[in-house]
């Protein structure tokens, strides 16, 4: 098994090298009805090339928000998001991103939903069927080419996003909650299937969750953020072995995960309470 | 052939309604004048063929519903997708179709008279006004309703806005836009036949009328079915053809 020969980078203190810098970003979320929401205040946090972050926080603290200014389908308003020295001011094919409900285009097939970034790319034909038929089988949906969304599976429609993500090889790879939509058995395989995807396409990855035990087996870092409005309150590194396919019930895990947990916990409770519906 | 058996035994209940009528009008229950037996109806219908009546009244009415359909179909499609992304537009259009939507359409007969004669385009217009209603609704609740998480894949995928627009925005509003025009093209039947009925020296609408007031009862029930089987046949085709088209959908 391959593993990255890129040195994980230390965070904001090499932010020399880092491929996403994230400074003082603060964000207010104006819904169509009601009082506009603060929903970032003063959030900073850089990544490395080819690390591998999560930011783990309660519901409504903002990390989906923080992952949609990264991808450039919010605009920033305050403070500055760059990616590679540029700051950030659209979506673009650098940044791919999986989403927890798929978003898969229901009229395509797996097949046409793969090719379409390809095609976007400009990729000719005969190379961008290669090598959407490279990532089905990389995902392992050979035989569910012709299949719609509609057919398939959570996790399947899962695979299939991710494949169609990693098809049109971007640097940066977002991913909000990608699992939470499955079943528990399901996120457990997805999970592990990303870790040994990651390790042989290394790419720099900003994932969303609210697991603690996701977050810490999947990331070398993660980022703890704190209830509404979303701050960066500590991040840690795992240092977990992830090539042990044990490590999850290894005791630097197990310790690892409790000790993110408590500082996850007071802001779980915080965010219950602000929360106006229940 | 149990389909079969299945799909006539759905239409025996038309069977026995034409059964009945030729009973009762055979058996002069009720005055043969205002219900002639579905016999007679039928040879007349054959003579309303062969004298050419029927398909050169009937051409002209085809012609007149399909462009004013067709018309109302890119456009109002046009306009409601518009509508959904464009919110400059839908502040100034959005009211007016609102206050449109109520409306009788058959009120504006004498008015698309007014404004462009007897002839077809009257006809067309008409059409075209009335159908470009529940096309825009269709169309503008559709796009409206698009996840705007397909938006932003498409996006980050390299796709620009007139792009994003046709490979997600479309596919999205297709259901309601094909719902939306399933409602416009029974609508056409009936603004077609109600304005060729009142203002018209052709077309299905003309021919009713014109046998209805000279008399001739059986004729004028033989293109009185024609039409309604039209409109019937009409529906199941374009019912197949969304089928067809949406068949993603499980």
């Amino acid at each position: 098994m391959r593993v990255t020969t890129e040195p994980a980078s230390g965070g904001v203190e090499t932010s020399g090298m880092s491929q996403i810098v994230i400074e003082g970003v603060r964000h207010l979320y104006r819904p169509p009805r009601g009082k506009p929401v603060l929903a970032l205040e003063d959030v900073s946090l850089s990544v490395g090339t080819r690390e591998f972050v999560a930011l783990l926080g309660p519901s409504g603290c903002g990390k989906s928000t923080l992952l949609y200014l990264v991808g450039g389908f919010l605009p920033t308003e305050v403070g500055r998001i760059m990616v590679k020295g540029k700051p950030v001011s659209a979506p673009g094919p650098d940044r791919g991103i999986v989403f927890q409900h798929f978003a898969l285009f229901p009229w395509k097939t797996v097949r046409a939903n793969i090719l379409y970034g390809l095609e976007r790319q400009r990729m000719p034909r005969a190379e961008r069927e290669k090598r959407a038929q490279s990532f089905i089988d990389l995902v392992g949906l050979t035989g569910f080419e012709d299949s719609y969304p509609s057919q398939l599976s959570g996790g399947m429609k899962q695979r299939t996003a991710i494949a169609r993500t990693l098809a049109f090889d971007p640097d940066i790879l977002l991913m909000d909650e990608p699992f939470g939509a499955l079943d528990a058995q399901t996120r457990l395989l997805m999970q592990t299937e990303l870790r040994n995807i990651w390790q042989r396409t290394p790419k720099t990855v900003i994932f969303v969750t609210h697991d603690v035990q996701e977050a810490v087996y999947l990331a070398e870092r993660v980022a703890v953020m704190s209830a509404r409005p979303g701050r960066v309150k500590a991040i840690i590194e795992t240092k977990v072995d992830h090539r042990d396919p044990g490590v999850t019930r290894s005791k630097e895990f197990v310790e690892k995960v409790d000790q993110i947990w408590n500082l996850v916990r007071e802001e779980a409770i915080k965010a219950q309470d602000k929360k106006p519906e229940s | 052939m149990a389909a079969v058996m299945r799909a006539s035994a759905a239409y025996l209940p038309l069977l026995l309604l034409a059964i009945a009528w030729e009973a009762v009008a055979r058996l002069n229950l009720v005055d043969s004048s205002a219900l002639p037996p579905l016999s007679k109806v039928a040879v007349a219908w054959i003579d309303l063929v062969r004298g050419r009546e029927l398909i050169d009244n009937g051409a002209a009415s085809l012609y007149r519903g399909s462009v004013g359909l067709l018309l109302a179909i890119f456009g109002g499609g046009g306009l409601g997708l518009l509508m959904a992304r464009w919110r400059l537009l839908d502040v100034f259009v959005n009211p007016l179709v609102e206050l449109f939507y109520p409306l009788p359409k058959s009120a504006l007969i004498p008015v698309t008279v007014l404004w462009l004669g007897f002839g077809d385009g009257s006809k067309i217009l008409l059409i075209f006004l009335g159908c470009m209603i529940p096309v825009t609704i269709g169309a503008y609740n559709g796009a409206r309703g698009s996840d705007h998480a397909l938006v932003w894949s498409a996006r980050s995928m390299g796709a620009n806005r007139l792009r994003m627009m046709w490979d997600v925005i479309v596919p999205s509003a297709l259901p309601e836009l094909l719902n939306g025009i399933r409602t416009a093209l029974a609508l056409a039947f009936i603004l077609l036949v109600s304005s060729e009925l009142i203002v018209s020296q052709q077309g299905f609408g003309y021919l009713i009328g014109y046998l209805g007031s000279t008399g001739a009862y059986e004729g004028m029930y033989a293109v009185v079915l024609t039409v309604a089987f039209l409109g019937f046949a009409a529906d199941r085709l374009y019912q197949l053809f969304i089928q067809w088209l949406l068949q993603w959908r499980e």
